[in-house]
């Protein structure tokens, strides 16, 4: 197709003015039409891996909730946390996406395991784990969920992401040590405060 | 992609989190409900980061990412003290401060 290139586009002018030069407009209409259909093919594979990702995270975070076992509710939470790496991924977004897989299913959960295995006796289904009275729990998430799912479609409606969404890790390592850098400080020692203040709480004296 | 189909998604699992949150008993449980509502948050971050063509949006959640983890350092930390001390992580007995 390369070695081609030169040659239609010096045809181009003739079979655009409807010259009978068949297999040159073949060779032109494939060439043109090609991006369209492997752009139309990248929107509906982006759409059904959104929809796929969207319903196992809708299901997950919905067991994370009401799961009457605590350690199946810090399983399901994985799901939740690898979908959302999974969605950072569709929106272009690498160094987040790696950064939620290595720090929160990488560390968080296995702090979380930890905490539940010091702090549960027996193994298996807890029943205690809920409230007795969810009504009023499930009306004030409706209300929250409702309201904000109203606002959302609102205000965007069928506004759509632009065609090009990848940034890379040097524009955020860039942009960190750059323009938010007092902020990268701040969270810095607000992270060792949090490693002293964990050890202190937690130490047996 | 519409920018509302992340919204959405968003919103549905900030609803879960709040439910979570308010209903579950275990104080883990309730760790993880935060979890779950600071996770929507970020897939807002980066959405309208992508959507405005803005770095700011992946730095910032980023920055909640880090936070997150501090939280539930912290958090467990102080679950681990109240079981230490009362053989119970049920939070419907955390009533001391109960007028």
């Amino acid at each position: 197709m390369d070695a081609l290139a030169p040659t239609t586009g010096a045809l181009a002018a003739d079979s655009l003015a409807g010259a009978a030069l068949a297999p040159t407009t073949s060779v032109l209409f494939a060439d043109a039409l090609a991006p369209t259909t492997s752009v139309l093919a990248l929107l509906v594979a982006q759409n059904v891996a959104f929809y796929v990702i969207a319903a196992i995270m809708l299901f997950a975070g919905f067991r994370v909730v009401t799961s009457p076992n605590v350690v199946h509710a810090a399983l399901y939470l994985i799901a939740v946390l690898a979908g959302v790496a999974a969605l950072f991924l569709l929106l272009g977004a690498e160094f987040v996406g790696i950064t939620q897989v290595l720090i929160y299913i990488g560390a968080v959960i296995v702090l979380f395991l930890f905490g539940i295995m010091l702090t549960r006796s027996p193994m298996g289904a807890d029943t205690e784990v809920d409230h007795p009275r969810r009504l009023p729990a499930t009306l004030a998430a409706a209300l929250v969920g409702a309201v904000t799912i109203y606002s959302v479609l609102d205000y965007f409606g069928d506004e759509q992401f632009p065609k090009e969404t990848r940034t890379t890790t040097n524009e955020v390592a860039d942009s960190i040590f750059s323009d938010y850098i007092i902020a990268f400080e701040a969270v810095s020692v607000l992270l060792l405060a949090a490693l002293i203040g964990a050890i202190v709480v937690a130490r047996r004296d | 992609m519409y920018v509302s189909q992340f919204a959405v998604l968003a919103a549905v699992l900030f609803a879960m989190g709040v439910y979570g949150i308010l209903v579950r008993r275990n104080g883990i449980l309730v760790l993880m409900s935060v979890e779950l509502i600071l996770n929507s948050v970020n897939i807002n971050l980066v959405a309208f980061g992508a959507l405005r063509d803005s770095i700011a949006g992946e730095v910032f959640a980023l920055f909640v990412i880090t936070v997150a983890a501090a939280e539930v350092g912290v958090g467990l930390a102080i679950v681990l003290l109240i079981y230490r001390n009362r053989r119970s992580v049920d939070l419907s007995e955390m009533d001391l401060m109960k007028g």
